[in-house]
């Protein structure tokens, strides 16, 4: 049993070091050289992004000249990469990250890479040339130009990632910033529409995919690319290998419009075409299938990835190329378009042998530079005519001859004309299609299909083109069309001309590449694969020649009624994928929620707190439950009557504070002081001096402010009905029964854990090395300012976050109508009786004040050594000031004294973080301290410890926060003095008009 | 003194529970100042009841950690005592603003319906 145990675990996560020796390069300087070009690969359109982020909003020039410039220097660097990819080599550059995890900045390249991101970069440089004057002068310059070269970046990253948990965080990244890209016009509705919903289909797939990712690396053992791509055997033979399938399908097909998620891609056209463009030919999009390809070795060759790879593929080819059909939106149309050709490639990757591969990376190629002229084209008539629809555009040859010219040659090789690149990719597709058997149903459909969507393919070509440069000149445009400046058609020119040369010159130009990113997908023993235009008269070019004619009829026939008809093709147009995922986003994020707040929520905070304490009460009881017992022989210090008779007060005040609470809050405080004193004198008898000290300090400030707040509270009076009926006698009575037995829960856990003896702790250590190491005798304060003082670094933050929120709180505070009135005891007194009532204590409590000073600094200097420290001597300091501000108005007192208490705060922070930061000056870690004794005339030995430099910012900024609390407050009744004074002064005025 | 220090923080955090249940926000804040002192009893107990040991060292020499009182469940009680302070006050501060903005201080700012 035990080894076979054995043999079905995991495999142990070892560190890919080993694994990558073999694959770098032998001589090490030449492998560093490029190991630092691959980095900075990655890096440059980053760097393009900052450098486009800092320019002007108007500078449309610089932007596209920096981004542009910094992608060539790219190009140039994949040029200098060549020569050792096309030996064959796989490139490595790693930075670790959190190895621990298996998590490096790995990346990679390999001629499928090598391919993929030289794409990206030149398609890049062109979409750059083409915004420069596609975007009018009032869109935002830095903004646009830095999402698409933040884009960019992360595109290269994903594709460059040679750890697959890297990729994941790459491709959410394309996910983020398309979104961003998509809405960069987002004053219209619909690109706010278009790139939210990108960003949910894709962010979700994303997610499917990081699950799909994380089970694969557990299932081999390691996350690093190269070794999950050698796995493909444990892969697939693992019991979870269709969960991986599904969800890394999920990711991929999101991504890549795959339907039924396709339909994303069409509400993205509300981004600027520029944006389109890239997105629909290079990149975005094509991530999804350059994953199905990259993957191919680990999960693929098996029926499920078959059906369910070319399955889908095949259905959104013919389901893509029939609504591209009847789009009358000319993007709607392209972007169809896109849908059916990527269904083209994710059926060949489904289909997934040597030459379907070939083809895939191949119409990736083609599809990505007719699509990216297209959208190009698409986007100059929309910019010179105004429109984008169909049925108004008409007989635009006239106008733009160049650009018709070069939209026609791109759409035929959209349609698969021979002499083209889409043809010789179409071919190869169809070739694939008949030629390769495996003898399903889906198999055996497949040319039947193919000929299908490629009659669709040459049909909606057709109507692009004949719709929009043929026919009666257009009379209703909003713009008189023109050509557009000739830089703008630059691009669109530069990459029909790679249409026609790589439609004429296929093998020449394109097929050392291609089969080089065939055989580093699929191994390097791949044969050699020629590519050429004439194969002779064979099966697959029947099928064009059928899909061309077909398609010319089919045109030909349907033409007219589909520009009367409606958008989208007939019986499928009802259906809208994108009003059915508005219609679940809103019951997903809008009703259902409210719903279930409705049925099952609460907004009263009583529900809420009784909740809290059942179910921490049932917690406490579940979990301690059977494992509480009496100790074999209890710890006992003797019964004490007088701790007793202490505690018994102490109680009666618990319960008379609970009691009293609501109608005599005074009395309720009083008695809550009470209690607080014998917490404090339990402290010093249970030889805890530090905490009496703080505590009885604390309770000190605590007891001012509730009389401070009372103030504000209104009146209550005993004789209200309700309380006495009975709905509220049993919610007393049931919250009686809760606090009773959660008080006799805790008391009981308390008295088990008193009782049982206590086991050696680090507590011992700290009572050890507190001397020596941390220089004080007294242990806590020497554990609050040394061993532990990170944590009292973010205690006091959150000390002087609540003092600031107070402050903030209370600046724009408005007290209710009936606290400004004058207290029944004050009214008909004047302010001298007032005044005089208080003087004797008033003179007491002034000369307090530098008595009080000199027992703060006597508490803080010897805190390190005996009781006291920074924080009771800051509440010292602070009790000073509170004691002037109760003798005297605060007028007065701030006529004398200037206290600033943000800046004791800021102070306080800064001296406290000084010290931790110094620690870094002498080498060791943040807050580490120095304690030496110094001898000082007079007083002599003197701790000079840097933890006291540190409790010094502790002080100051107690003080400060507990002053800036105490005078937010007390400054509240000089507000109301204002408004009384404002008010009667309005109905003096009212009373003489 | 076990005893009577377990039923004390039992008093302090029945009284406190049934405070923190009340409509009032008044009767909420002294109940949550009287659950901060059971709940620090409660951790400073964890270090046992030490009589006549503080946790203060002689300077030098060996030390034997059982002849003095846990320093540890103090210096959280320590925290602790801070952190409840600024909690209270806090609290008490939105006491005021809600008592101003909705004009009654009941928990949810608005009396009970009938």
């Amino acid at each position: 049993m035990g080894t076979n145990r054995r043999a079905r675990s995991r495999p142990r996560f070892v560190s890919s070091e080993d694994f990558c020796r073999k694959l770098r390069r032998k001589d090490t300087l030449g492998g560093m050289i490029e190991e630092n070009l691959l980095l900075i690969l990655v890096g440059l359109p980053f760097a393009a992004a900052i450098a486009a982020s800092t320019v002007r909003a108007t500078a449309h020039g610089a932007a596209a000249w920096v981004s542009g410039l910094l992608l060539a220097v790219g190009l140039a660097i994949l040029a200098l990469l060549h020569a050792p990819i096309s030996d064959g080599q796989v490139l490595r550059a790693t930075l670790r990250w959190v190895p621990s995890l298996g998590l490096n900045l790995t990346f990679r390249m390999d001629g499928f890479v090598w391919l993929f991101v030289a794409l990206v970069f030149a398609i890049g440089i062109l979409v750059l040339v083409y915004a420069r004057y596609y975007l009018s002068k009032a869109d935002p310059v830095p903004r646009f130009y830095a999402f698409l070269m933040a884009f960019t970046g992360a595109m290269v990253g994903m594709l460059m990632s040679g750890n697959i948990l890297m990729l994941v965080v790459f491709w959410e990244l394309t996910s983020i910033l398309s979104f961003l890209l998509i809405g960069y016009w987002h004053q219209g509705q619909a690109a706010r529409d278009g790139a939210r919903m990108a960003l949910i289909v894709t962010g979700l797939g994303g997610l499917c995919l990081l699950v799909a990712m994380l089970i694969l690396g557990q299932i081999v053992g390691s996350y690093d690319l190269d070794r999950v791509l050698a796995a493909g055997d444990v892969v697939q033979a693992d019991p979870l290998y269709p969960l991986v399938l599904g969800l890394f399908l999920l990711g991929c097909f999101t991504k890549s419009a795959q339907m039924p998620f396709h339909f994303w891609l069409p509400g993205a056209m509300a981004a600027p075409t520029p944006v389109s463009a890239f997105l629909h030919s290079a990149t975005m999009v094509k991530a999804g299938v350059f994953l199905l390809v990259r993957f191919f070795p680990v999960l693929g060759e098996t029926d499920l990835w078959f059906y369910a790879v070319t399955g889908t593929g095949m259905l959104t080819l013919v389901l893509g190329s029939v609504i591209a059909l009847f789009r009358h939106d000319l993007k709607g149309l392209l972007a169809y378009s896109t849908i059916s050709h990527l269904g083209l490639i994710t059926a060949l990757a489904g289909i997934g042998s040597n030459g379907a591969i070939l083809a895939a990376i191949f119409h990736i190629v083609n599809h990505a530079v007719f699509k990216a002229s297209l959208f190009m084209a698409a986007g100059i008539i929309d910019h010179e005519t105004g429109t984008r629809d169909m049925r108004r555009l008409s007989g635009l040859i006239r106008f733009m001859p160049v650009t018709g010219a070069l939209a026609i040659v791109a759409s035929a090789a959209m349609a698969g004309v021979p002499l083209l690149n889409g043809f010789i990719s179409k071919e190869m597709f169809f070739a694939e299609a008949a030629d390769w058997h495996n003898g399903t149903w889906l198999d055996n459909s497949l040319p039947y299909l193919a000929t299908i969507a490629g009659i669709f393919a040459v049909a909606y070509s057709l109507r692009f083109i004949a719709t929009v440069f043929f026919g009666p000149e257009a009379t209703d445009l909003p713009k008189v069309p023109h050509e557009p400046p000739s830089l703008m058609r630059r691009p669109v020119e530069l990459l029909v001309l790679v249409c026609l040369v790589v439609g004429i010159l296929p093998g020449l130009t394109l097929g050392p590449t291609l089969n080089l990113a065939a055989q580093s997908v699929l191994g390097a023993d791949l044969p050699y694969k020629d590519i050429a235009i004439w194969h002779g008269f064979n099966l697959p070019l029947v099928m064009s020649l059928v899909a061309l004619g077909a398609g010319v009829a089919l045109y030909a026939a349907l033409g007219g009624r589909i520009a009367t008809g409606p958008e989208g093709p007939p019986l499928l147009h009802r259906l809208r994928a994108q009003r059915v995922f508005e219609r679940i986003l809103l019951s997903l994020t809008w009703k259902l929620p409210r719903l279930v707040h409705r049925t099952f929520g609460t907004e009263r905070l009583q529900p809420q707190l009784r909740l809290i304490v059942l179910l921490t009460i049932a917690a406490g009881f579940a979990t301690l439950w059977g494992s509480l017992r009496q100790a074999p022989s209890p710890l006992a210090t003797g019964f004490n009557p007088a701790f007793a008779l202490m505690w018994a007060v102490g109680a009666v005040c618990a319960v008379g504070a609970a009691w009293l609470a609501k109608y005599h809050r005074f009395a309720s405080v009083v008695l809550l002081g009470g209690a607080g004193l014998v917490t404090c004198l339990t402290f010093a008898w249970a030889s805890a001096p530090d905490l009496a000290v703080t505590q009885l300090l604390v309770e000190i400030v605590t007891t001012v402010l509730l009389l401070l707040g009372l103030r504000w509270l209104p009146k209550r009076r005993e004789e209200i009905e309700e309380d006495k009926l009975l709905p509220a006698r049993i919610r007393r009575a049931r919250d009686f029964v809760i606090a009773v037995v959660g008080g006799a829960g805790l008391a009981g856990v308390a008295y088990v854990m008193l009782t049982w003896p206590l086991i050696p702790n680090v507590g011992d250590w700290f009572l050890r090395n507190a001397y020596s190491e941390g220089g004080g005798t007294n242990v806590v304060n020497v554990i609050l300012v040394d061993f532990r003082a990170f944590d009292t670094f973010g205690e006091i933050t959150v000390l002087a976050i609540v003092g600031v929120t107070v402050f903030a709180l209370l600046r724009r505070f408005r007290p209710a109508p009936e606290s400004i009135m004058l207290d029944e005891e004050q009214a008909g007194l004047d302010d001298r009786t007032v005044a005089d009532a208080l003087l004797v204590p008033s003179v007491i409590m002034r000369w307090m004040f530098p008595v009080m000073i000199v027992l703060a600094a006597y508490l803080f200097f010897r805190g390190h050594d005996l009781p006291g420290g920074g924080f009771a001597a800051g509440v010292t300091v602070s009790v000073a000031f509170l004691l002037q501000y109760l003798a005297h108005d605060v007028r007065w007192v701030e006529a004398r004294l200037t206290v600033l208490p943000i800046r004791w705060m800021g102070i306080g922070l800064l001296i406290a973080g000084a010290t931790g930061v110094g620690a870094f000056l002498f080498g060791y870690p943040f807050l580490t301290m120095h304690a030496q004794y110094v001898d000082v005339p007079l007083i002599g030995q003197v701790p000079a410890a840097t933890a006291l430099i540190f409790d010094a910012g502790v002080f100051a900024l107690v003080v400060g926060a507990t002053v800036l609390m105490l005078i937010a407050i007390a400054h509240q009744s000089l507000r109301t003095t204002r408004m009384r004074e404002r008010d009667s002064a309005d109905t003096s005025e009212k009373e003489a008009a | 003194m076990e005893m009577v220090l377990s039923a004390a923080i039992g008093v302090l955090a029945a009284s406190g529970i049934w405070l923190l249940l009340r409509p009032r926000t008044f009767q909420v804040i002294v109940g949550l100042c009287l659950l901060s002192y059971a709940v620090n009893l409660f951790i400073f107990a964890m270090g046992r009841i030490t009589l006549g040991a503080p946790p203060i060292m002689p300077r030098g020499g060996f030390i034997d950690p059982t002849a003095y009182a846990d320093p540890l469940p103090q210096a959280l009680v320590l925290t602790a005592i801070v952190i409840s302070f600024a909690t209270t006050a806090l609290f008490l501060v939105v006491m005021i603003a809600s008592r101003g903005l909705t004009g009654t201080d009941h928990v949810d700012g608005q009396e009970r319906e009938p």
